[in-house]
């Protein structure tokens, strides 16, 4: 199990690194100069002042150089200051963005692996009735609808029509803070996060489920008189949850792509609308310093789920 | 071994059993009119080849078949309990009869790789009957299913039992499933081809232990089988199947000195010699030295089912189904020309 996890993290740094060098050289690519960003256009600057800024910020180096001196700064936490926002660095608007987006996410999944796995396995042990067709019905509009029309049709339903939540932002600005007020806001980005996944767990809840029941072992805990619930539960669930496990971890990418939609739709302030914003307004800094910390997220989350697969499939420790 | 059953009362009396399967294409019936007796102490071997409904048998009387596909049709099972009390369990409602499974009557599958669940340890998974059917405390369960593990033969029980069924070998795992089939002293075990998928030596190490189990504990033994080579090691009696039907049944000595149907007699000339079975196993045979095939039961023939692989037939076979004819007080055949069959 040690050496498994100590492969898996080296693996995981190798990813993170290559990652680095990606972002890096990507936004290099990207027409434009750097330096304009820094310069106000109404105002005449000369060559000279121009050079000295370069020099000052490092742009007149090699490539590499800049990117080992980015690299050697951002390990240790520095990212650098916004170029926008000149009194904040990168790291302390991370940080700030960063609650709310993990919340949204957490939320978002939450729901989705609740009901997705509720729904799965009501439909494999119901399978071929009527709730059965219907859930897969429902899961089928939801992985098909993309996330603009979830998003665009929940907040003309529930805000414009019905008013039963805010039309974005995640507090009610100038009045104190109350749960039940962040609660409201979070609840439909939330669920419009979670459709598309909620149905893709569902999905593969109930076809693992399905072969699970199959199985010779699920027989022999009927024969030894388990009761049926925990026959469901303990003997079928349990190994039919494998594969989803892994669904979930490996698909937290998409998840992470779907709450920065979501985030700017509702106005929530999250990682999602900071990089939005960002590349708006070529805030490189910023730009590199969120996709770092969302790439590591993900690496991180990948990581954590090959190790959880590992603890609850015993047949994984002797790989 | 071999010896006449003894003259107490039957815990398993199977009457006039019939289970259908519902399929796309229709009705078929797997098992039918069957009658089958087993008392205490006692192994009955039901044979026959692969299809013949030896296994549906089984799961009939541990109402486990398939559900909505399927289902009893007729007969009674009347199954004598750890109480005393003789109940009907083709009418027993769904909660009794799971109280009945694993406790009074327990089962043993043929496949050991598959047959226990990959993510459970041994030890929880023999235990689990204890606590399922007596509520026994979780440690003092595990204490228990180390002795079981003792008990068939498997050495260094208590870290055994805290491994998972990928860490032992196949016949490790047969051990282990007849351990957790023991685990509240089943009245009647229900043992459905459980050598088949090992090898030859392990194979007869299993046989060797089921029978000194069933000396020790005294219950009654339905042993599924197609190999009459087992049938005479293990059972007492054996029963013929034929598609869906028992065709001759009696006591072990006498059914083999003795055949009264030409399907047995057919099967019995079949019937590996010592150190075939090796062979016939890699080479992927089974018994079919019978000329022709057996019958779909999508459209078995009229009258007996074994007519059009039978030299003995006339037409009267094929007017109807032979009546089981008694040969002896304990033996009966499904011929109607019994008396003329030539072992
Ligand atoms: N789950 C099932 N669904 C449909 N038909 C089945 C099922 N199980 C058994 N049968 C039918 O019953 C027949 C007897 O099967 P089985 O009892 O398993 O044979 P065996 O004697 O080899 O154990 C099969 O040939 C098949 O047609
Ligand atoms: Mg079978």
């Amino acid at each position: 199990m040690l050496r498994y996890t100590l492969h898996r993290l080296l693996i995981g740094a190798g990813m993170l690194l290559a990652l680095s060098v990606l972002i890096f050289i990507l936004l290099r690519l990207t027409p434009g100069d750097p330096i304009d960003a820094y310069i106000d256009p109404n105002v005449a600057i000369s060559q000279e002042e121009m050079a000295a800024l370069r020099t000052r910020l490092g742009l007149d180096q090699p490539l590499p150089v800049q990117y080992f001196a980015w690299l050697s700064q951002a390990v240790q936490g520095n990212l650098g200051y916004s170029i926008q926002r000149f009194d904040q660095t990168v790291a302390g608007l991370i940080a700030q963005r960063m609650g709310p987006t993990l919340l949204l996410m957490a939320a978002g999944l939450t729901i989705a692996i609740v009901v997705g796995i509720t729904a799965g396995v009501i439909g494999a042990i119901r399978r071929n009735t009527l709730p059965d067709l219907s859930l897969s019905v429902l899961a089928l509009v939801g992985i098909s609808s993309p996330a603009f029309l979830t998003a665009l049709l929940g907040l003309y339903v529930f805000s414009v029509r019905l008013h039963w939540t805010p039309s974005g932002g995640m507090l009610t600005p100038a009045t104190p803070f109350s749960l039940l007020d962040l609660l409201h806001h979070l609840i439909l980005p939330a669920i419009v996060l979670s459709v598309g996944y909620t149905s893709l767990i569902m999905r593969y809840t109930r076809a693992s489920m399905l072969e699970v029941l199959n199985q010779d072992y699920v027989r022999t805990a009927r024969a030894k008189g388990v009761k049926e619930f925990w026959v469901i539960v303990k003997h079928t669930l349990r190994n039919a949850l494998l594969p989803v496990v892994t669904l979930i971890g490996s698909t937290i990418g998409l998840a992470v792509g779907g709450a920065i939609f979501i985030e700017t739709v509702f106005n929530w302030p999250g990682m999602g609308l900071l990089l939005v914003d960002a590349v708006g307004t070529r805030d490189y800094p910023v730009i590199m310093g969120a996709t770092l910390v969302i790439g590591a997220a993900v690496i991180v989350v990948n990581i954590l789920t090959d190790l959880t697969y590992a603890v609850v499939d015993p047949r994984i420790k002797v790989a | 071994m071999n010896a006449i059953a003894t003259g107490t009362d039957p815990i398993l009396e199977i009457d006039g059993l019939r289970t259908e399967f519902r399929l796309r294409g229709g009705t078929i019936t797997a098992v039918n009119d069957l009658d089958l007796t087993i008392r205490p102490g006692e192994t009955v071997a039901l044979v026959g080849e692969s299809g013949s409904g030896k296994s549906v048998t089984s799961l009939s009387v541990m109402r486990l078949l398939a559900r909505k596909v399927g289902a009893i049709a007729a007969g009674s099972v009347r199954f004598r309990g750890k109480d005393g009390t003789v109940r009907d369990l083709v009418t027993l409602d769904e909660e009794s009869m799971r109280q009945v499974r694993g406790n009074d009557i327990a089962m043993v599958f043929q496949e050991p790789m598959t047959s226990l669940n990959p993510v459970y340890t041994i030890g929880d998974q023999i235990s689990e009957p204890m606590r399922v059917h007596q509520g026994t405390p979780k440690g003092e369960a595990w204490d228990a299913a180390v002795a079981l593990l003792e008990k068939v033969g498997i050495p260094d029980p208590r870290r055994r039992a805290g491994q998972y069924p990928h860490e032992l070998s196949g016949g490790m795992r047969q051990r282990a499933t007849i351990a957790m089939a023991l685990a509240c002293d089943p009245m009647l075990l229900i043992a459905d081809e459980p050598t088949t998928a090992l090898d030859v030596t392990i194979q007869a190490q299993i046989l060797e232990l089921m029978q000194a189990l069933q000396r020790d504990t005294g219950m009654g033994m339905l042993f599924v089988t197609h190999n009459l080579g087992v049938v005479a090691e293990i059972a007492h009696r054996v029963a013929v199947m034929y598609a869906g039907r028992l065709i001759e049944d009696g006591p072990v000595r006498e059914v083999f000195r003795n055949p009264r149907h030409p399907y047995t007699v057919g099967l019995l000339k079949s019937m590996p010699k010592l150190g075939d079975a090796t062979r016939m196993k890699k080479a992927g045979e089974t018994l079919n030295a019978i000329p022709g095939m057996v019958p779909s039961l999508r459209n078995l023939p009229s009258g007996c089912s074994f007519a059009p692989r039978c030299s003995y037939a006339i037409d009267a076979c094929r007017a109807a189904v032979p009546p089981l004819a008694a040969v002896s007080e304990n033996h009966h055949s499904r011929c109607i020309r019994w008396q003329e069959v030539r072992p």
